[in-house]
């Protein structure tokens, strides 16, 4: 998870594309999650209205959102939750660890989160002595591996079933077998029980937050999620500013939407709502909990025409349906947003430069607009972080000269006919059968054959059409 | 004679499939109209403006105005191209409003082949006796943008084309102007994918409206039966 320049996608996305293992887990994953979309939507009475009313409610959220976030503030310390504002990731981590010391926490149970991926908050807590376990089944997985997310909602979706086996084999120190699943899930199970039992603090994301009552909420299917924020005395949730529904109103337009969006279900399994601690009278639930804002770069967004990036509410639906995603894998963009979301997200929270081919890791097909709940348009903001390569001049001289010259050619038909016809004079060596043969190492497209051009130009036929 | 059309034929097509644009030269012929060449085209500007060299695709843009500005249509026998000037022309220019109304008349009557022949030329092939089964491929501008789905399998099918629908024949072909080339791997890849849904139907002709594609595809075509054509071409040769 080191940035996405040109070499490091390209070297990633090379890997991935050789190895059948992993195309074979993408592709039957994400068919899945685009067949069961499409079903989910149908279910509806009228789907792409809905999709405009999420996209307006969005919209309008993000036009005044911070005054909702004030709200959501205000309405969470009503209810007991403190509330705090993180500028960046380091301020976010340092909170968490700050609240875990408070309470000589050892051990944190963590439920499924992207914003506390981005702000790599695993690593920090390891590093102040506290163990992070992640119960998400996959994330879980992908703890255990060491590796990050390789999809927003599906993180070890490149993993097979014997390389599950394997590390659940190594976990409990004794070989599992690879086929009988119900036998590996009730092993996970056990062992996350006992976590869920140790844990002083649990940690979870927020689907989103609701201003009017100051609730956080939690979109799960495993239950893992309720667990880690009722079983240990303190919970923490961190939530990227930009994830306020203001009324529970827009809340449910955002839910109906999420789960048909993400995984093809009508509503995840579970979805909960945290409104502050436990009360007296509850049998159980934390007795604080403890709310984060992160920005992280997000407001930084707004007002900018990159602002309706932050419309997003995370379901994946985008990297489905992209045909790169899909080759390249999650892991090839090296940061914990991938496909066509996190080509956007990423250059703008993480750096262009160091994301530099995230940009360019789309043909720009469009199938991920059509995909969007929201309707975001990220072609478009994809070609304006094209453009900002070019004017930030992150985009090398060579390719800078050969762009602006090829420009200057085009602008000149005198030019472009005699360059054409020099060209057209020193393929003749190399062209056989209206392709181009070189050497594959020195073939720009690797194994795919270069068009030669043709004999006579069209413009060269042109009087003598018949 | 009828009414004249501008023929915008794309820089792929003047300079690697030649052959493309006689083929659309003819088709618009017979259905009844006067095709102008303006030899001073080249090229629309789409490499630039995707690279997000925005200044030199400006450039071009009007170039393009005033090459085309004068005509009642311009056909071009490419989706992607067309999207260009409808959708992007538009766009750009719209810093500076006199350019920006002359890039939306011009849009408005700038058509993709399949797209004129249907809806403004209303042209109908006579259904051939020996014409082939045929796959389709939705180039991704064309059908997402420009939304013609129907159009290029109406005319294949009048011209007594059997259409047989591969999975996902709007899944993109990996082309993408210059990320063919800036992500070969991936590139290469996705349309080792197209392929192999294109080559698990019965028949052996995959046909697209967009030259790119095609040039994407026939560079990888050789591991397939499949023979990769041009709409118009296709369309020509079967209503001759």
């Amino acid at each position: 998870m080191n940035g996405a320049t040109f070499k490091q996608f390209r070297s990633g996305a090379a890997r991935a594309t050789t190895d059948s293992q992993l195309q074979g887990a993408i592709d039957r994953a994400t068919e899945r999650f685009r067949t069961h979309r499409v079903d989910a939507l149908a279910e509806l009475p009228d789907a792409d209205a809905l999709r405009d009313q999420l996209k307006a409610i969005r919209s309008a959220t993000l036009a005044r959102l911070a005054d909702h976030l004030e709200t959501f503030e205000r309405q969470a310390q009503a209810a007991g939750a403190h509330v705090y504002w993180a500028q960046d990731g380091e301020e976010a981590v340092q909170i968490v660890i700050d609240i875990a010391r408070q309470h000589n926490a050892r051990l944190a149970v963590k439920s499924k989160s992207m914003a506390t991926e981005e702000i790599h908050l695993n690593h920090a807590l390891s590093a102040a002595g506290i163990t992070p376990v992640e119960t998400d089944l996959g994330e879980w997985i992908i703890q255990l591996a060491g590796e990050p997310p390789s999809h927003i909602i599906g993180p070890a979706l490149h993993k097979t079933r014997a390389q599950v086996a394997e590390l659940f084999s190594r976990e409990v120190g004794r070989p599992l077998p690879p086929d009988d699943i119900p036998m590996l899930t009730a092993e996970a199970r056990r062992l996350l029980r006992e976590k869920f039992l140790a844990a002083d603090i649990g940690i979870s994301g927020a689907n989103l937050g609701v201003a009017e009552t100051g609730s956080v909420v939690l979109v799960t299917n495993e239950g893992n999620g309720r667990l880690v924020t009722s079983a240990p005395a303190v919970h923490i949730a961190v939530m990227g500013i930009e994830k306020i529904a203001p009324t529970w109103d827009d809340a449910a337009v955002w839910l109906s939407l999420l789960a048909r969006s993400a995984t093809g279900q009508p509503l995840s399994i579970y979805t909960s709502a945290i409104t502050g601690p436990a009360r007296p009278d509850d049998p159980d639930g934390p007795r604080e909990v403890h709310i984060i804002l992160l920005d992280n770069g997000r407001s930084q967004q707004l007002g900018t025409s990159f602002e309706e990036v932050l419309q997003c509410i995370r379901c994946g639906a985008c990297l489905n349906v992209c045909p790169v995603y899909q080759e390249a894998g999650g892991h090839s963009y090296g940061n914990p947003y991938s496909g066509p979301i996190g080509a956007v997200v990423a250059p703008l929270l993480f750096g262009l430069e160091s994301h530099e081919a995230l940009p360019h890791a789309s043909s720009l097909c469009g199938a991920c607009l059509e995909a969007c709940p929201v309707r975001i348009d990220l072609p478009r903001m994809l070609l304006e972080l094209r453009g900002d390569e070019v004017s930030e001049r992150i985009i090398p001289w060579p390719e800078r000269f050969a762009e602006q010259s090829a420009a200057f050619v085009m602008g000149h038909v005198r030019l472009y006919r005699f360059l054409t016809g020099l060209a057209r004079f020193f393929q003749r060596p190399l062209a056989r059968h209206s392709s181009i043969r070189i050497p594959r190492r020195l073939n720009p497209a690797g194994e795919r054959e270069l068009p030669a051009l043709a004999q006579r130009s069209f413009r060269a036929m042109w009087d003598e059409i018949e | 004679m009828g009414e004249r059309v501008a023929l915008l034929v794309t820089c792929l097509v003047d300079q690697i499939m030649p052959e493309v644009g006689v083929a659309t030269v003819r088709l618009l012929r017979r259905a009844g109209y006067e095709v102008d060449f303006p030899t001073d085209q080249t090229c629309c500007g789409q490499p630039f403006f995707n690279s997000g060299f925005r200044d030199q695709a400006i450039k071009l843009a009007k170039r393009a105005i005033e090459i085309f500005e004068d005509y009642s249509a311009v056909v071009l026998p490419s989706g992607s191209c067309t999207t260009m000037i409808r959708a992007e022309y538009p766009h750009v220019l719209e810093p500076w409003l006199d350019w920006h109304q002359r890039a939306r008349r011009l849009a408005a009557k700038t058509f993709e082949l399949s797209e004129f022949l249907v809806h403004q030329a209303h042209w109908q092939p006579l259904a051939a006796a020996n014409a082939p089964s045929v796959t389709y491929h939705d180039s991704c501008h064309m059908n997402r943008m420009l939304h013609l789905k129907q159009e290029p399998r109406a005319l294949l099918s009048a011209a007594g084309c059997t259409l047989v629908e591969m999975a996902e024949s709007d899944r993109c072909c990996g082309f993408g102007g210059l990320f063919s080339i800036r992500m070969p791997e991936v590139s290469n890849a996705m349309t080792a994918e197209k392929l192999r849904r294109a080559a698990s139907v019965e028949t052996d002709l995959l046909v697209t409206a967009d030259p790119g594609c095609l040039m994407q595809m026939r560079g990888l075509i050789k591991n397939t039966h499949l023979r990769a054509e041009h709409l118009a071409v296709v369309l020509e040769e079967i209503t001759r």
